[in-house]
């Protein structure tokens, strides 16, 4: 079925290297879009109608364009017009963080927004300074609305970064495909069995995220 | 008898629209005052301006001898003296029912846990709830979380207490286990300001009524003489709305 392939010299230790790449990019990602996207989505209540605008287009930028063509953009593009030496690495970050943050601000903002007047209100009539409401009422009740869906997107996240292969990063699924090609006579049927294996990779990177997601939101169901 | 609270010229408006058009009030110490009136009269506006919740246009609002004003600082230190009860309850979902009724203490009046926790197991033994200190606000009845509410905000100790509507979101059967506790404070003898559209309770609760229409007081005075014979035409209007009559 292929699977030998992978016991074939350091084939496996390659591919859990390549998840390494992966999980790297991934998290730095990740903690920037967490950092950007609470302070962005805070900003995003602001009555103010210049910053809706202005987040609103970014927001919907990211959401119709697709992953790799930011991608491109970025590493082919961005860095041709400007001379910058950009690595694929620092282009997928800047890529991944770019998307990530404005999904995450978009939670954050409805997560904030989802929270009822009367909530500060009976806060501030029980006599809560503004900081206290926010502290010991408002936060609490925005976290519990909002981990279980950005640990969605971080999910989303890990898995799209699969395409950064086509910029060049060695990752996983590049690991994969140079194995497949490399043992092309001995294992003609490697494909099935590296990328099986793959899949077992990536499962068990993002269930237990995913798991974790389902037991915080049955936790706090409210 | 001494004054708590004082009303004087209060104005109050959204934009153009006037909701209070200057109101005087005058409450004692100890004295349930209940608020009656067509809806959109302005009554629960003039419990949020009470408590600082809405900012006023003109006149001020005494309590004691301390100006109650929005728009300067310190408005949680005179919030802290009166206690306020919503329509819909707004108990905090995240907490259990002991900690909805002794977050405010400890935060608020620095008191200690135990202490806190001790009170409220006592008012909520009360009100029949001691059992449910544990559960969370999703888990209970719409009667029982207004219940809650009432501890939390007798928690502080208010000096004066705003009831909002407190039974209008309530089911019926439910509506009297509510007022059950509030005539039970009035014989502890709150002072208590009651907005409220259940007639009944408001003739037997009631020290003094006080009948808002068009953001004016109309009528302000003895509850039995208002409900048997009301002074102005908008009153007598207001009150055959909850007869019926078959002819």
């Amino acid at each position: 079925m292929g699977f030998e392939v992978l016991f074939k010299g350091k084939n496996l230790i390659r591919l859990l290297g390549g998840v390494g790449v992966a999980m790297k990019i991934s998290a730095v990602s990740v903690l920037i879009s967490i950092v950007l996207g609470i302070v962005i989505g805070m900003i995003m209540t602001l009555k103010n109608p210049v910053i809706r605008a202005v987040t609103r287009v970014y927001l919907e930028i990211v959401r119709i364009m697709p992953q790799m063509v930011l991608l491109f953009i970025v590493f082919f593009g961005v860095t041709k017009l400007t001379g910058l030496n950009l690595s694929a690495e620092a282009a997928s970050i800047i890529v991944f963080s770019f998307w990530g943050t404005a999904e995450m601000a978009d939670l954050v903002r409805s997560s904030m927004i989802s929270i009822p007047v009367i909530q500060y209100e009976s806060s501030a009539a029980l006599g809560l300074t503004k900081l206290q409401t926010y502290l010991y009422v408002i936060i609490p009740q925005i976290i519990r609305r909002l981990l279980p869906l950005s640990i969605n997107l971080i999910t989303r996240m890990i898995k799209t970064t699969s395409l950064i292969m086509m910029i060049g990063i060695v990752e996983v699924l590049k690991v994969g495909q140079q194995i497949i090609e490399a043992n092309r006579k001995s294992s003609p049927h490697a494909a099935f069995g590296v990328f099986a294996v793959i899949f077992l990779l990536y499962f068990l990177v993002c269930w237990p995220i995913s798991k974790l997601a389902g037991y915080l939101e049955k936790k706090w169901e409210n | 008898m001494s004054e708590i609270l004082r009303v004087e010229h209060l104005k109050k408006s959204f934009d153009e629209l006037m909701v209070l058009d200057d109101i005087n009030l005058s409450v004692q110490r100890g004295e349930v005052v209940v608020i009656v009136g067509p809806s959109g009269c302005g009554k629960s506006t003039f419990l949020r301006c009470i408590n600082g919740l809405e900012e006023i246009q003109e006149g001020r609002v005494l309590l004691g001898d301390e100006v109650i004003n929005p728009a300067q600082k310190g408005t949680n230190k005179h919030r802290e003296k009166i206690g306020m009860v919503f329509q819909s309850y707004d108990l905090f979902p995240h907490k259990t029912i002991l900690e909805n009724t002794t977050l405010a203490p400890q935060k608020v009046l620095k008191r200690k846990k135990d202490d806190a926790e001790k009170e409220a197991l006592e008012l909520l033994d009360r009100v029949g709830l001691a059992s449910r200190k544990d559960s969370y606000p999703r888990m209970l009845s719409g009667g029982q979380k207004q219940r809650v509410a009432i501890v939390r905000a007798l928690m502080m100790h208010p000096e004066i207490l705003l009831f909002d509507e407190v039974t209008a979101a309530l089911d019926p059967e439910m509506v009297r286990e509510v007022l059950d506790v509030i005539l039970d404070l009035a014989k502890q003898k709150r002072t208590m300001l009651i907005v409220t559209h259940e007639m009944a309770f408001a003739k037997a609760i009631a020290d003094r009524i006080l009948f808002l229409d068009g953001g004016q007081v109309i009528e302000d005075g003895d509850p039995k003489q208002f409900f048997e014979s009301p002074r102005t035409e908008r009153a007598k209007k207001f009150l055959s709305t909850f007869e019926y009559d078959r002819s």
